[in-house]
């Protein structure tokens, strides 16, 4: 894999730290006008997810991580993995739930997601920004309420739960914003 | 249509305002050196010998005129050559011009920007503080009034934000408190070195926080970093340096210039060791300002200033880039 030295680390890059994949959020040179130039470098680890602060000496190197991101259709789920496949290839990959982790709950077969490989092992998965789903359980809003304010709880086919307007019922189709969870329109075909 | 990249990238990186206000600060700071009877000098950016410090990198040119043919270096700084006119009898002089220092990039950094420089015959640090705060006032007073300026010293303000004691290294105290930080790569990155030490620590935890909303000047540097300054002849552990920031950014470095050629000849050979121990390219010692120490530097003191960072802060902008005509990405 391809060595990076600090003034090559720019947001995006995916490299190897503490045997970790890692992607760099941003990188600040910092240098005294007489002293030790640094690179501040924010980084997101990609397994766990989380985020953090290290500081390299201006020409050290980290070695690359071969992370990729693969539109991947989503196919079903067997009860113990999640089965994904690559539309053109018709490659098939099966994800255990905890890599999966939160997003499950918007996953729905046949929708395209982005699944991040680490050497062909799956690393995450990010659903669509927008997905369409049904409503399987709602309460039943007052009759004659299309105002859309205040709002209730609605369950989607895929486990999610939503804030929906009142006049949303049983049986509907909604688009949901995935980033935010939150209830976008309702949707025609 | 959409606008591509390459499209856009013959423009420049700054708006028009931007050169406005750099062509106002300019002539807003030769009036007020010609107010003052300071000349206003040049001198050359490509030289046979540049400076020797590790932590500066050259770039490098070649001359051919013929038979003649050698390297020539674009200068990181144009002290030396400053410093011969002084030896000369110039009296006081100042000088705008580019300084070239190779791989620095970033939001604070070009390889080339452009440098204020001025020597005060005569003047002793504090007096040359008092002068570049009323340059400063008269740089930020149209645009965005600063709080009254403060000066604190280095030992003070590293004790006031780590605790620490600059002028006397201790390994174990200093990384037991990086590592309550959360900056455990200090002690892989810095070792036993104490000015490294001082680097990572100054501009991690003290640096962010000086000078909010006024200008704020931090004197007596530790001898270790002592550069082209005197030691204070009353206390051999700091140095008579300065150095101004202004919300968090490194804006200048002034020194009660060290007149003593034989010590500066020392350090020149320090630093060319620490090149060698590096393996950095070598760097020759420039062997006229020598000479010219040697003959007689008048009692002075200078310092440098960064006007590209300088007109950052004043148009309240986040990079210099946004107010260079063509930053290195646009070249």
């Amino acid at each position: 894999m391809a060595i990076y030295s600090t003034n090559e680390f720019k947001g995006g890059l995916k490299i190897m730290l503490d045997n970790d994949p890692c992607s760099i959020i941003e990188n600040e040179f910092v240098k005294p006008g007489k002293g030790q130039a640094f690179s501040r470098v924010k980084i997101r680890n990609l397994k766990t997810g989380r985020v953090i602060e290290r500081t390299f000496k201006s020409g050290e190197t980290l070695e690359g991580a071969d992370v990729v991101d693969v539109e991947m259709q989503y196919l079903y789920n067997d009860g113990e993995y999640r089965h994904f496949m690559v539309p053109e290839s018709f490659e098939q990959y099966q994800i255990d739930d905890k890599t999966v982790g939160d997003v499950r709950i918007w996953l729905k077969e046949q929708d395209v997601c982005t699944v991040t490989l680490w050497n062909d092992a799956p690393l995450a998965v990010t659903p669509p920004n927008f997905v369409i789903l049904a409503i399987t359980e709602t309460d039943p809003g007052v009759r004659g309420d299309t105002s859309g304010g205040g709002g209730k709880p609605a369950k989607l086919e895929s486990g999610a739960v939503v804030r929906v307007p009142l006049f949303v019922q049983t049986g509907e189709i909604v688009k949901v914003d995935t980033r935010t969870g939150e209830y976008v329109s309702r949707f025609k075909e | 249509m959409q606008t591509s990249a390459v499209d856009i990238a013959w423009r420049p990186t700054c708006d028009f305002a931007a050169l406005q206000l750099r062509a106002k600060l300019l002539a807003a700071t030769r009036e007020f050196f010609a107010f003052r009877s300071v000349l206003e000098v040049e001198t050359p950016l490509l030289a046979p010998t540049t400076g020797t410090d590790p932590q500066l990198a050259f770039f490098e040119t070649h001359y051919d005129c013929g038979l003649e043919q050698r390297t020539l270096y674009l200068q990181t700084s144009p002290e030396f050559a400053m410093k011969r006119l002084l030896a000369a009898g110039s009296g006081s002089i100042y000088q705008i011009g580019k300084a070239f220092r190779n791989g620095e990039v970033g939001r604070f950094h070009n390889p080339e920007f452009t440098l204020l420089e001025w020597y005060r015959v005569g003047f002793d640090l504090p007096q040359l503080m008092v002068e570049v705060a009323q340059l400063f006032d008269c740089w930020f007073a149209p645009y965005r009034p600063l709080l009254p300026t403060q000066t604190i010293s280095y030992s003070e303000v590293f004790k006031r934000h780590t605790g620490l004691d600059a002028l006397c290294f201790d390994f174990e105290t200093y990384a037991a408190y990086a590592v309550a930080q959360q900056l455990a790569d200090a002690v892989r990155l810095c070792g036993h070195e104490h000015s490294v030490w001082l680097d990572f620590l100054f501009s991690h935890q003290v640096q962010p926080h000086l000078g909010s909303k006024h200008l704020e000047m931090v004197y007596a540097y530790p001898a270790c970093q002592a550069s082209l300054a005197r030691l204070n002849p009353q206390d051999a552990r700091v140095a008579e340096r300065v150095e101004l920031f202004l919300q968090g950014v490194e804006l200048g470095n002034g020194f009660f210039e060290l007149t003593d050629a034989q010590e500066q000849e020392q350090r020149f050979e320090n630093e060319q060791q620490l090149r060698q121990q590096k393996n950095l390219p070598s760097a020759t010692k420039d062997l006229k300002f020598l000479a010219a120490l040697q003959s007689g530097l008048p009692s002075c003191a200078g310092i440098a200033i960064g006007l590209d960072r300088v007109l950052m802060l004043l148009s309240e902008n986040k990079s210099i880039d946004d107010v260079l005509s063509f930053s290195q990405n646009r070249i």
